[in-house]
């Protein structure tokens, strides 16, 4: 089969598809950067967020920081599994790192459902509009990475498109790297 | 179709790519050690001291991010122009927060005022003094007031 000439040029030296992993990445930065930046000036310009965010459920936050640092683990150690040739145990760190996204989606839904119980809407106030559209958006992404990561973890059961693995966990790490700074900013900073 | 039609050897690896898990990183101990850093995180804050927060918080995101970018995303092994490319990004958004704070977070100046804002600080401030934990009702959250 002949191979896309789009995968097979180098003029950077790193392959293809991780290139093009880190250009999304690049572009996340600028939209996440952009919603943190927009919230933290907001944040230091109204004291009176403090209030609201002192109704953030830190234990909540900090059990998903938990889950989502070790579904990296997870997730690096597939890579790991990959790059020494076995496919199977590399597709079984993937799905443990879906699970690992599943946990913090079950979590994550519990805690806004509470919260949208006691009247903390996306319309009740700024800082709860900054709260569920970060928080959301970032859980758009979790989604996504999961989807992607099914498909990746079953051709790589076949020890098919390995080199996949690596990309999919860049992209995975980048998420949990997200939360990092999600999780200070919504969840201690009271 | 394949993208890169093979299995193996080296799944993700170009011929010339030191990039990947491959050597010996124990990324047990590399999550071990973000545990502990998280359990910092929450503890730290519970003193109520504005340094020890910021520090604890906030500065420890940063380390803990630090050992996610470098351990797990293999960013220190991976070619100068991808971490060039994503500073790139980062020094452009600190350039559009930088230039867009002054009138987000200060409500007046020489010439303007931005009542609206002040108002809204206003209002919060007055509506829900005692948000923090609603104990005397008996509930985790208090309500939130509109605005």
């Amino acid at each position: 089969m002949i191979r896309p000439i789009a995968t097979t040029r180098s003029a950077t030296g790193i392959p293809t598809g991780r290139l093009a992993v880190w250009w999304v990445i690049a572009s996340e930065i600028v939209i996440f950067g952009g919603l943190l930046g927009g919230y933290i000036m907001h944040r230091l310009g109204h004291p009176d967020w403090a209030n609201q965010a002192a109704n953030t459920n830190t234990w909540a936050g900090a059990f998903n920081t938990l889950v989502l640092l070790t579904s990296s683990l997870a997730a690096v150690l597939g890579h790991q599994a990959a790059e020494k040739g076995d496919g199977k145990k590399a597709a079984n760190f993937l799905y443990l790192t879906c699970v690992g996204g599943l946990v913090f989606l079950i979590v994550k839904s519990i805690e806004w459902t509470t919260e949208i119980r006691h009247g903390m809407t996306i319309t009740s106030n700024t800082f709860w509009s900054f709260y569920y559209t970060a928080a959301g958006l970032h859980g758009l992404h979790v989604i996504a990475g999961m989807i992607i990561m099914l498909f990746v973890a079953a051709d790589a059961k076949k020890n098919k498109e390995l080199q996949r693995v690596e990309n999919i966990g860049i992209y995975w790490h980048f998420v949990d790297l997200v939360w990092i700074f999600l999780f200070p900013l919504l969840y201690i900073a009271k | 179709m394949s993208d890169t039609a093979h299995a193996a050897p080296p799944p993700g690896s170009a011929p010339h790519d030191a990039h990947g898990a491959g050597h010996h990183t124990n990324y047990v101990k590399i999550w071990a050690i973000l545990c502990g850093l998280l359990v910092v995180s929450v503890v730290g804050p519970m003193l109520e001291i504005r340094v020890v927060t910021m520090v604890t918080a906030f500065g420890i995101a940063f380390v803990k991010a630090y050992l996610v970018a470098t351990r797990f995303m293999h960013l220190n092994l991976e070619k100068k122009l991808v971490p060039y490319m994503l500073g790139t990004m980062l020094a452009l958004m600190a350039l559009m927060v930088g230039a867009m704070s002054p009138d987000v977070m200060k409500h007046e100046g020489a010439r303007w005022e931005n009542t609206a804002a002040k108002e809204s600080v206003k209002r919060g401030m007055l509506l829900h003094p005692g948000a923090h934990h609603d104990e005397k009702a008996g509930t985790e959250h208090g309500a939130a007031p509109q605005h």
